[in-house]
């Protein structure tokens, strides 16, 4: 498929903590529409937990964490994720980009988990502060310069 | 009907509805038709000719004929029905009754296929024979019947197949496929196959979604080109028909345009899923069918009219809910409020737009060109379906009515607006539902409505800041902000609320890292400016000050003590310094800065387990909670139980110390953090004591101040609030936490007088500290401390003395010379001028007398026994005059007296003493002395002798071994010659002119480290002359390796019995060794009891053994009287050369 000049596509991501659903990390390209994408994380917030405890009603111990296409909005798609330990990460992409499927997300959601992991691992790491690492930034800013 | 199909796909239960048509040769399909439920599936030949003549003149060539047509289109699918009449057969039985008619057809035309032929018998008649031959004819009609059509459809699927892998070359046509495609779902869906007519649609959608995303990415076809029209018509979906054949048709001509596709496509896909009972995924798809036909239009660059589309959406939303309204009933609804509202939301967007577009929601009302806008928009929806015309509520109506006006419009918008809230509400998505309630508030705000925009706000602001999102949060207050900005203005509420609610929020805005300096330095100039207002200018105010909570205007990081321990004496300088961080973006001149102090008086034995949170450097350090923050961080701290009686760890934990805040439930939370707080609650607690500090200026960051603590009266003292005064604004802190407290007190004046050593001796000069801390009181010109003398006692003149003057930190704040007069009584010293709570120390030489009193032999009286007094107590101190009482003993205390005892001739051996002292309560010294007294005797001890030993290996070993016999020499030696006093209780006997004293040893190994061989115990005869030695020797075995300590050696006086004859006593007779065992246990018991022991108690316990018995008897030495070398010495001992049992004895 030859690309034609498409848009530059938005990508989003945003990781919410347990219970609580504080942003620990939001990063957005680019920056410009970043207000109305904290609202959109916000409120997919809604959709991941109502996925979350209908997960847990219907199939007990299912392991699956990835949640999925949240919701459609006419410009972007916005995808969930939920670790075992209930935090939450949410992928918004513009809906123009089409060479984000199901399987990209997918595999870009457990890169950032592992990422993710790494990062609480790290003793100086207090749980529940906004996530500084240099490590994960990189790695998430590699993510969106391959999805955009 | 079973219908098995090829491709192992599942054989399923079908309902195929046939027609008879009359047989034309125009009807048989060409090369090339594409009609499938048109398709002549079966063609059947009827006859009644029951005439062989007949048949074989016209019938027959019919048939040929027939069959020849037939074959000429490639049908194979045929039926020959011959239907026989009893009644026929009647009049013409001479006929050939053995070959039928039908035999010969069968004949003629099925040459192999013998079930192409069926006879049908008396079709009129209810006879068991018709009713069989019809029951056969119809099942050879189905099986044929589906059998043809399998064939048919198998072929007319390959073909579709062949022609969708033509789709790339030049020519080809969408629309054409479209149609061959969706023929082949008709028949799905007339055969009640929804599921696989379903996939048909799904196939054409997907194909065309991918040939729209190859035009966005640059591979375009052709045909696409007429689906890139501009959108002249936007009237919605059209989910009412079965089947929208305007469109289709648009769709055969080639002439449709991208969403009359995309329109048809999903009513057609609506109706099945309906058909499926799955509504729920109608909505589904119809929010990703509107989105996608939006992206679609974008990418594929189509022109349309701005708002077009809006209504589009908006249409097609509205008529999707009324189709799913339409086929369930309400409780469903309410059960699937998750798929139905998001179709709800983006009506209410894309009428909120197209309200914006065509100037309806602006508080003026639509300009021209934005009626003109409103035409064309309508003009696009072109006139009513039909099917909807004559209904009262329809999308088309709704919309259009919407446009016509403004009010109209905000009905509907409201309406939406409120439904979807209600329908976010019901089902949990609480964010999603403030979302529509900010955009609600927008809305509000363009209209001229702060106060009904300002709840909505206010909601989502909670939920925003109990999950502290920023962003979210700062936009929110700044519309919040603007808001109340209007409110202000409108004077709904009394001023100073309203002015109170924005100053609030400008205050948190004025923080906020995330808005531009500029956007703050606006909100911080809206404080200032409002705090640099007049009382008068703004009209007459009652109350013009107003209290602000301080979070948002600093933040408290740490404050320091001035002396660090936070403890002064009264009327002493305490500093603290703060240290703040103000949030405001410019430098801020605050007229006061004010702390409230909680004074509570002395109270005696609580300053344990104060100040918890203080450093030991005298810091309280504030936790760096942002305003924002959710929860606050858990205060974990350990505790110890000690049990009060030996101070052992009874329980260790943790615990939490901010429970409180954080068990608290989330909802009440947000009440410390919300502007809207009442301005009471915020208000200044009028404390009677304050820390003051006057015209500072907080610049930006960080910020120290200096404040002076008020310490006029002993107490605790405790910050409560803080409060920043800015003109009419005052920032308030409620409470200061952790707690910050710093003591002030009060102190007598005392004197300690301490020994420089841990005990005074008697007889030397010596240094004693007096230690004067003058407390509260000041020491003037003049001031002198008197002691009066004792005798035991006296305070040595010396010419050099001075005090060291050091103030409550320790100090040395100067030094001088004291001046001491001693008179008979009372020693004087004047003390040098000392400020209060400052420290006099000065040392003294002292000289403790033993007091000189001849000894009284006759009497044997000691009076006037005290001597050193170590003065712990605190004595009393009054306007400089200190009074020792030195006979005051506490309980627990130890107080020591020490005579000497000198004898002008030989001391006695044992001295019997009477202590006696008179004493009484200190609390109750009027009633009369009581007597105490204590008899003891001294001793005069004296060692008589001396055992030494030493154990020896065997000739040429170097090492004693285990197992190998050792040599022990036991020598004792006499030290003393015994003198007069001693004879009395030693026995002495003559033997050969030399005169000796009988003893009898015994050695004894208690631990078994030791054999020992041959005789252990023995009896000696001692010359009575000093140093005489007498040497026993006997062996010994070590039993262990290792460093064994010596045998027990002891020796005992021996007394033989005068009467009886000298028997050298066998010690291995178990008589006698018991007899003896019993009075040395006794001895024993004695020895442990008393330490000072009159000798005559052991003498009597002697005389009390029978003495009838002639028994030599042996007697212990009095404590001391022996001293034996061997105890505690050991010797090496290796193991033996048999190495078969090693065992190491470590002592």
């Amino acid at each position: 498929m030859t690309t034609r000049d498409v848009p530059l596509g938005t990508v989003q991501i945003g990781i919410c903590s347990g219970h609580v659903n504080y942003p620990l990390y939001i990063r957005s390209v680019p920056t410009q529409g970043e207000l109305k994408f904290h609202y959109t994380v916000h409120t997919s917030l809604d959709v991941v937990e109502e996925k979350i405890s209908g997960v847990g009603k219907a199939l007990g111990d299912q392991r699956e964490l990835y949640l999925g296409l949240l919701y459609p909005t006419e410009d972007y798609k916005v995808y969930g994720y939920v670790t075992n330990s209930k935090v939450k990460f949410v992928i918004v992409v513009d809906s123009s980009n089409t060479s984000l499927r199901d399987n990209e997300i997918r595999s870009m959601f457990r890169k950032l988990h592992n990422s993710f992991t790494d990062v609480m691992c790290n003793p100086f790491y207090n749980p529940g502060d906004p996530i500084q690492s240099k490590a994960f930034d990189s790695i998430v800013s590699a993510m969106m310069v391959q999805a955009c | 009907m079973e219908w098995r199909r090829s491709y192992g796909r599942a054989p399923k239960m079908i309902y195929l509805e046939a027609n008879f048509v009359q047989f034309k040769e125009e009807l048989l399909p060409k090369e090339g038709n594409k009609a499938l439920l048109t398709f002549p599936f079966l063609h059947i030949y009827w006859t009644d000719c029951c005439d062989t003549e007949v048949y074989k003149a016209s019938v027959k060539e019919d048939m040929q004929r027939w069959q020849g047509v037939l074959r000429l289109h490639g049908s194979v699918d045929w039926l020959i029905v011959v239907v026989e009449s009893d009644n026929k057969k009647k009049n013409k039985t001479n006929i050939l009754p053995r070959t039928s008619i039908v035999d010969k057809i069968r004949n003629d035309f099925c040459n192999k296929q013998s079930d192409r032929c069926v006879a049908l018998s008396d079709p009129l008649k209810e006879s068991s024979r018709s009713q069989e031959s019809w029951s056969s004819f119809l099942t050879k009609l189905r099986t044929l019947l589906l059998m043809s059509f399998t064939r048919n459809l198998g072929r007319f699927e390959d073909e579709m197949r062949t022609l969708r892998e033509k789709r790339t070359e030049p020519g080809w046509s969408f629309c054409d496929y479209f149609m061959v495609q969706e023929e082949l779902a008709f028949v799905f869906e007339m055969l009640q196959q929804f599921e696989d007519a379903l996939v048909q649609y799904d196939e054409l959608d997907a194909l065309f979604t991918q040939y729209v995303l190859n035009f966005g990415a640059g591979d375009g076809a052709n045909w696409l080109g007429s689906f890139c029209q501009p959108v002249r018509s936007w009237n919605g979906l059209l989910l009412r028909r079965p089947i929208d054949m305007e469109k289709r048709d648009l769709i055969q001509r080639g002439e449709a345009s991208l969403l009359d596709l995309r329109s048809y496509l999903f009513s057609r896909q609506c109706t099945l899923l309906i058909f499926l009972q799955r509504p729920w995924e109608v909505t589904a798809r119809a929010l990703e069918l509107l989105h996608n036909c939006v992206q679609e239009l974008r990418l594929l660059e189509v022109s349309v009219v701005s708002g077009a589309l809006d209504c589009w959406v908006f249409l097609s939303c509205l008529e999707v809910l009324h189709r799913i309204e339409g086929c369930c009933d309400r409780s469903q609804l309410e059960a699937n409020f998750s798929h139905t509202v998001g179709l709800w939301t983006y009506a209410t967007e894309k009428l909120k737009s197209l309200g914006d577009l065509c100037g309806l929601v602006s508080e003026n009302g639509p300009n021209s060109e934005d009626l003109n806008k409103t035409v064309d928009l309508l003009a696009g929806l072109g006139a009513e379906r039909p099917e909807t015309a004559n209904s009262l509520q329809s999308p088309y109506k709704k919309l259009k009515e919407a446009l016509s006006s403004v009010e109209a419009f905000e009905k509907h918008y409201l309406e939406l607006s409120h439904a979807a809230m209600e329908m976010y509400r019901a089902i949990g998505r609480l964010r999603s539902a403030r979302l529509v309630g900010k955009s609600l508030a927008e809305f509000y705000m363009r209209k001229g409505d702060p106060q009904s925009a300002e709840n909505f706000l206010l909601d989502s602001l909670k939920s925003y800041v109990s999950e502290s999102w920023s962003l979210p949060l700062t936009h929110t207050r700044k519309q919040i902000a603007e808001c109340q900005k209007q409110l202000q203005k409108m004077d709904e509420y009394p001023s100073h609320i309203s002015d109170h609610i924005y100053l609030q929020t400008s205050a948190l805005l004025a923080s906020d890292a995330n808005l531009s300096d500029e956007e703050r330095k606006h909100f911080c100039q809206e404080i200032l400016t409002f705090a640099s207002q007049t009382a008068e200018s703004k009209g007459q105010q009652k109350d013009p000050c107003v209290a602000l909570s301080m979070s948002s205007f600093t933040q408290l990081h740490e404050l320091r003590f001035r002396p660090a321990s936070a403890l002064v004496h009264v009327g002493a300088v305490l500093q603290l310094e703060l240290h703040l961080c103000s949030l405001m973006p410019v430098p801020v001149r605050v007229e006061q800065l004010a702390a409230s102090v909680h004074f509570a008086g002395e109270q005696p034995g609580t300053t344990a387990q104060k100040r918890a949170a203080q450093n030991p450097d005298g810091t309280v350090t504030f936790p760096a909670a942002s305003p924002v923050s959710a929860s606050p961080a858990l205060e974990l701290c350990e505790i110890q139980e000690h049990s009060p009686s030996d101070n052992a760890l009874n329980t260790a934990g943790v615990v939490c110390k901010n429970m409180h805040l954080l068990m608290r439930r989330h909802d009440s939370t947000t009440s410390l953090d919300t502007p809207i707080t009442a301005p009471s609650a915020l208000a200044m607690d009028d404390g009677a004591q304050m820390l003051k500090a006057h015209d500072v200026t907080l610049l930006p960051g960080n910020n120290s101040i200096v404040f002076t603590a008020p310490s006029q009266k002993p107490g605790t003292y405790t910050l409560r609030q803080l409060c920043a005064t800015v003109g009419r604004v005052q920032f308030v802190l409620p409470h200061i936490y952790p707690v910050v407290q710093y003591e002030v007190y009060s102190q007598e004046p005392q004197l300690t007088i301490q020994p420089l050593t841990e005990n005074l001796l008697a007889g030397l000069p010596q240094q004693v500290k007096f230690t004067i801390l003058t407390g509260h009181y000041t020491v003037k010109k003049g001031d002198a401390l008197q002691l009066s003398n004792t005798d035991s006692m006296p305070v040595l003149h010396s010419s050099k003395c001075t005090a060291r003057i050091l103030s409550s930190t320790g100090e040395l704040v100067g030094e001088s010379a004291l001046s001491i007069q001693s008179s008979e009584k009372v020693t004087s010293i004047s003390l040098p001028l000392t400020p209060p709570y400052h420290t006099l120390e000065f040392l003294l030489d002292v000289l403790c007398h033993i007091p000189s009193s001849p000894a009284r032999v006759e009497s044997e009286h000691l009076t006037n026994g005290q001597i050193s007094h170590r003065a712990r107590s605190r004595a009393r101190f009054n306007s400089g005059m200190a009074i020792i009482d030195q006979k005051v003993v506490f309980s627990q205390q130890c107080v020591f007296s020490v005579w000497e005892l000198r004898w002008s001739g030989v001391p006695p051996v044992s001295l019997q003493c009477v202590f006696l002292a008179s004493f009484a309560p200190a609390d109750a010294p009027d009633t009369a002395l009581k007597p105490y007294s204590y008899e003891f005797a001294v001793e005069r001890v004296s060692t008589l002798y001396s055992v030494r030993a030493e154990i020896r290996p065997a000739a040429g070993e170097q090492h004693c071994r285990t197992g190998t016999l050792c040599r022990l020499e036991v020598s004792l030696t006499r030290l003393t010659e015994p003198n007069d006093t001693d004879r009395s209780d030693e026995e002495f006997s003559e033997t050969e002119g030399l005169r000796t004293s009988r003893l009898m040893y015994e050695v004894i190994d208690n631990h078994s480290n030791w054999a020992v061989c041959g005789k252990s115990s023995g009896v000696v005869s001692m010359p009575v002359a000093a140093m005489a030695t007498h040497k026993v020797q006997m062996e010994i075995m070590p039993l262990f390796a290792g460093q064994l300590p010596f045998p027990n050696i002891r020796v005992f006086k021996y007394l033989p019995h005068h009467a009886s004859v000298v028997i050298q006593p066998d010690t291995d007779s178990c008589l006698e060794n018991d007899s003896l065992s019993v009075l040395d246990k006794a001895l024993e018991d004695q020895a442990d009891t008393a330490s000072l022991r009159s000798r005559g108690s052991v003498q009597s316990l002697g005389e009390q053994q029978p003495r009838g018995v002639p028994m030599p008897k042996r007697q212990a030495f009095g404590p001391g009287q022996v001293f034996n070398g061997t105890q505690g010495r050991q010797v090496l001992v290796l193991p033996g050369t048999d190495h078969h049992v090693l065992e190491v004895n470590v002592t």
